[in-house]
This record gives structure tokens, sequence and C-alpha cells, in this order.
């Protein structure tokens, strides 16, 4: 199974984040999940420091805004864009946004279930 | 095998590949392949092309950048078709973002199967297209027109078909003139 | 004040073998900003598991990327292991860090070639690649295939490497490892290389890790960390130790992934040593039901795979990030303020994968 998921309300996630860059650990990556009947995405933030890895995850209702991680870690804005782009999560004040144009797809939001 | 009459350049462009077939290309090129040989130049610059070996196949994105590479080159050209996705989509057409194989925007004279494809069967490819290249040569010669421009296989291409002819016309003209000069 | 313009680059460049696209804002000949678009490449290759059975998936895994295909089909069994609950045979372990580190080799050498071409230096490239197809036969021998060869199942592997041709493999490295040190010189002592390369794109060990780069790019500036020591596979049997630099120019990128080939020339050779005897593969019963992430060092730095599995034979969701993905936001740290002439060059120093990061 795996190891060290914390699952938080979006409204905590910056604040939980910030404990991560404080401890000075880096950011490895960000992926969404698309959830049945339409249920939203759960998106999964994952934080290493050399060795070690734990996860934040946030369930985001259809219509829920995100903020962004991407003025804690500037990588983030590359994740965050990929994520409106193909499970159209909506996520505020990316540092350098896209808006829907990071891919260029055939269909709209097309790893929405 | 046939005889080499000119020395083809190549244009290479990886459409939506996994760099199997991208690496394989660049590897008929280098010691061991060795395309050289048959006078293959691996160049950059559409315009100096007369083969075009596409990789991968074609999703939403870079199907415009196909295409206007193929307008760009001179005539007679030749296209290429390398590895399974090139030439049907392979194990990513049931994706949401790939159309199929490059014959879906442009038309292709050379298939090259294969899952990465051989460096031998590649080159085997690019010798069959010196072949294409040669009747297409004469053709024009001829006078006959070339082939038909990109339009012509889109959904709307009938339409522009009769608008293409005078221009290919004029192009045949210009080509024609071209190969005199050399 | 120099009048600012913007130079597209790519996604079809004479030294770019696969497309990307970067906007260059510039003044005069210094490169100012660079944003990049992505998504040429984009196949949605992620979403084939809603249509691929999780045994079939293996292969879609593999064609993630032509160049680290076996790790990356390596990477997606190991995952779906840890969900299942299944322990591989210690031969198998051994026979994929074998094929694990003859693919850092393949990899390695074919950045150097194509570093070369991007420097002008056309023979050293045509040597480079020269060398690498010694290593490609050596896979032909041992799997049947050059490039995507297909050798992983979930449980473990489907080929044996038997002595014979073990000890073929051992001569193989041999050659290399000669003809490698013949063509080290040139790269890390010529003036020509030297000039290229020193002081040219430099990426210090603070953005390294704020930017949260990785592989050998971010080895390059001092930073000590490879996925292989958590001792996956066989590696906990291994004595290694990661090859790091302090300087975090092109030089320094170069200079370790030269280090990494001779590297992986020794893991094999001791893996080769210590591979016990027995089966190359455990038997599975019924569908993964849970998660599980993991993280590997392929020849870019680290990947990550997340599979998330219900109890049915098709999984739920499967994530990979590449290495070459986290190496974006380091890449354009280092085209900040360099000249127009050396960006092909930077943009080839972080060993881009573009197939992969777009999947």
């Amino acid at each position: 199974m795996m190891e060290h998921v914390k699952e938080i309300e979006i409204r905590d996630l910056l604040k939980e984040a910030q404990k991560y860059k404080d401890n000075g650990w880096r950011l490895v990556q960000i992926f969404a999940r698309a959830l049945k009947d339409d249920a939203g995405n759960e998106i999964t933030y994952s934080f290493g420091d050399d060795y070690e890895m734990e996860h934040l995850r946030i369930t985001a209702a259809p219509g829920d805004a995100v903020p962004s991680l991407s003025k804690l870690f500037v990588p983030a804005f590359l994740y965050e864009n990929e994520m409106h782009d193909l499970f159209g999560v909506k996520v505020e004040d990316i540092a350098i946004d896209y808006h829907g144009t990071f891919y260029k797809l055939g269909a709209e939001t097309p790893m929405k279930k | 095998m046939a005889k080499v009459s000119k020395s083809p350049w190549v244009l290479h462009y990886d459409g939506a590949s996994c760099n199997g077939c991208d690496i394989e290309v660049l590897a008929c090129l280098t010691p061991m392949y060795d395309a050289e040989r048959f006078g293959v130049i691996n160049t950059g610059d559409p315009k100096h092309a007369d083969i075009f070996l596409v990789t991968g196949g074609i999703n939403e994105q870079c199907k415009d950048v196909v295409k206007q590479l193929y307008e760009q080159m001179p005539n007679p050209k030749v296209v290429v078709a390398v590895g399974i996705c090139a030439c049907t989509g392979g194990v990513f057409k049931e994706t949401y973002n790939i159309l199929g194989g490059v014959d879906t925007v442009i038309p292709v004279d050379v298939y090259v199967p294969g899952c990465a494809a051989r460096p031998e069967s590649i080159i085997d490819g690019i010798v069959k297209g010196i072949a294409v290249l040669d009747q297409k040569r004469e053709a024009m010669k001829q006078g006959k027109l070339p082939e038909l421009n990109v339009e012509d296989i889109s959904e709307d291409g009938k339409e522009q078909a009769s608008a293409n002819e005078a221009q290919n016309a004029e192009a045949e003209t210009t080509a024609n003139a071209g190969e005199e000069s050399k | 004040m120099a009048t600012r313009s913007i130079i597209p680059f790519g996604p079809q460049h004479p030294v770019l073998p696969e497309p990307i696209h970067l906007d260059l804002v510039i003044e005069d000949e210094k490169v100012v900003e660079a944003i990049p678009s992505i998504g040429f490449v984009h196949r949605g290759l992620e979403s084939l598991v809603a249509k691929k059975e999780f045994t079939e998936y293996v292969y879609i895994a593999e064609r993630i990327c032509g160049i680290c295909s076996f790790m990356h089909g390596m990477s997606y069994c190991d995952a779906v292991e840890h969900i299942m609950e299944v322990e591989i045979p210690d031969r198998a372990k051994y026979l994929r860090t074998i094929w694990a580190e003859m693919s850092r080799i393949h990899s390695h050498l074919l950045w150097l070639g194509l570093l070369a071409d991007g420097f002008g230096y056309e023979s050293l490239f045509m040597q480079s690649w020269r060398i690498r197809e010694k290593i490609l036969d050596m896979f032909e021998a041992t799997t049947g295939g050059r490039v995507i060869f297909s050798v992983n199942q979930i449980g473990g592997v489907l080929k044996d490497i038997d002595d014979s041709l073990m000890n073929q493999l051992l001569k193989s490295l041999d050659d290399i490892e000669k003809e490698l040190k013949a063509i080290t010189k040139t790269f890390l002592n010529d003036a020509t290389v030297n000039n290229r390369l020193r002081g040219v794109g430099i990426l210090t060990a603070k953005q390294a890790v704020d930017l949260a780069t990785a592989g050998p790019f971010m080895r390059a500036s001092g930073i000590n960390r490879d996925m292989r020591t958590t001792g996956y596979n066989a590696y906990k049997d291994l004595e290694f130790a990661p090859i790091i630099s302090k300087d975090g120019d092109s030089y320094a990128r170069c200079e370790v992934r030269i280090n990494e080939i001779f590297q992986s020339i020794n893991l094999i050779r001791e893996a080769a040593g210590k591979m016990p005897a027995g089966d190359i593969a455990t038997p599975i019963k019924g569908f993964p039901n849970g998660e599980h992430a993991t993280r590997v060092e392929q020849p870019r730095g680290e990947a990550f795979y997340y599979v998330k599995a219900d109890g049915t034979k098709f999984i739920d969701r499967f994530r990979v990030r590449t290495p070459t993905f986290a190496n974006l936001p380091g890449l354009l740290e280092t085209l900040k303020g360099c000249q127009l002439a050396d960006v092909p060059l930077l943009v080839l120093t972080i060993d881009p994968c573009i197939s992969c990061t777009e999947r």
C-alpha cells in the first residue's frame, strides 16, 4: 500500500505545502485522478527530501478551484497547467498560466471521466 | 537494388513517436549502417530535402507542422512513413490525441513497418523512396501533374481541387525550369 | 537599450531529434527569457489503461519512450508487483539491473553523440554512436530487440541470460570501456570542446534544488542524490556511490555522464558475478487492487510512477512523471542570459526526452 499519504482539505493545501517548503523539501510531482460518476478529481501532491517521499491529497469536486503552488515551488506551474488541460481542474493564480493551451488536444479535458 | 540516380537529401521529423524509430533513423546515418554511402544526407532544411522521413503517429498539435514541412519541400518529393505508428497509429491508435498514421495528413509513398523499425528496413525504405523519386521526376519531365496537394486529401478538398490545378500547372513550369537549369 | 525580439525555436530544428518549441525573448544576441510550449508528441497514453488489460499495458509502458523503454516497463511492473504483493525471484532482479544499466550506457552514449553534433564535432558524434552499436548488439543477442525489446512481465522477466551469453556481454563491455576511454580524452581535455562547454549554462546547487531538477543535470551541480541508492532491484547488493561534479556547467554535465557509463560497466560486471541461479519469474494470480508510487533512477534522472488499481483487469490510473519534465524549469533558468548560439547546446545538456515528457 502507499505510504505517507495525508488527506487534507483544499483550504489547508497552501499551509501544509508551506511546511514542506520550510523544511527544504522539493516538489516531486502533482497528478490528478478522475473520480467516477463525475465526482471531480483527486489530486495528489508529492514532496521529496533526498530519498523520502510524502504526499498530500485533496479532493476537488467539479467547479472547486484549487490554489496554485507555483508561488512556493516554481516547477508546479507545469503540472498545474497539465492538470487543467487534461482533467479540467480549475487552478487559481498559476505563475505562468497557459490558459488551456499547454497541450493542444483533439478533445477537451480528455482524462475526465 | 535499383540504380541510384541521385543523392537524396533527407528531412526527418518526429511526429508523435516514442523516440524508438527516431534513434533508429539516426542510427542509419551513423557508422555500422551508414546510409551516407548511398549519398543520403540528413538535412534540417525542408527546402533542401527530397525525402521526408516521418516517425510516429500524427496528433492534433503536430499535424500542421507536418503539413507545413511537406508543403515547403520542392517537387518531386517522397514521403516515407517509418515505424508502425507512422503507418497506422500503432499502439497509440486508440488514444484520444492520435489521429492515425502520417497518411491522415499528407500522401505517403513508402511504408516501413516495425516497432521500432530496424535500420536495415529504414534504409530499404529510403532506397524504395529513391525509385519513387525517379518515377516522379520522369513524370514531371513529361509534363504530368506532380502529386496531389495536401488539401486534396482533406474532407473539404473537393472544392479546392480545381483551384489547385491551376497552381500545380504553375508549380510544374517552375520545377521544369529548375530541372533544365541543372 | 537594446530592442527586444522573440525568436521561435523548434519544433523542427536541425539539432533537435525531437520536437520541442521555445519562444526565446532576446536582446541582441542575449536570451532574456525562454517560454516553452510542449505537446507536439502528446499521445495521451496514460488513458490507455482503460482499454488495455494490466498485463498488456506493459507493452504500452515500454513505448512511453524508445530510449529508456526497458526502465519504463520495469517500473510499471514493479508498481503492479508491489500492489499484488508479488516478490520477484532474485535472478529476475539481477537481470533487470543488468538490462537497466545497459540502457544507461546506451542512452549516455547516444547523448554524448548528440552533444558532439550540437557543438559541431562530427567525428566525435560518429565515434560515440559507433561504440553505442556494440551495446545494441548485446541487447539484440540477449533479448532479440535493439531499442524496444519487451522482456518485462509482471512477476519477473521473459528471458534469461545464460553463461556463454554473459561472457560475450562482459567481453563486449571490455571493448566498450577501452574505446570509451579513448574518446573520453577528447570530450574532457580537448581545447575546442572545453571552450564550448566550460562555464556555459551554469545552474547553482541552490537552483538545482529549488527547481527540483533530476539526474545528471542535478548531480553536475553538486547535489548528491541517486535513486539507485534506495536499493531497488539488485542495487542493494551492489557497491556504488552517486557520481557528482561541482561546477554546474555544461562541462560538468558531460563529465558526470561519461563517468556514469564507466560506473554502469562496473555495476554490470559486479551483478554478473553475484547473480544467483533460479527462476526468472513468479506466476501471478488475480487482479491488482490498491495503489503504489515508486521512483527509479533513469539515465535522465528520477522518474515517478503511480498505479492505482481497483481489482478489475483494467487499471484505474497510471501516472508517470519523467525526468525531462522535472528538468524543464532548470533548463529555462540556464537559458536566461545565455547567447543565442548556445541555445541548442543548452537544450541538449539536460538530455531532453520529449516523448516521455509529454507521453
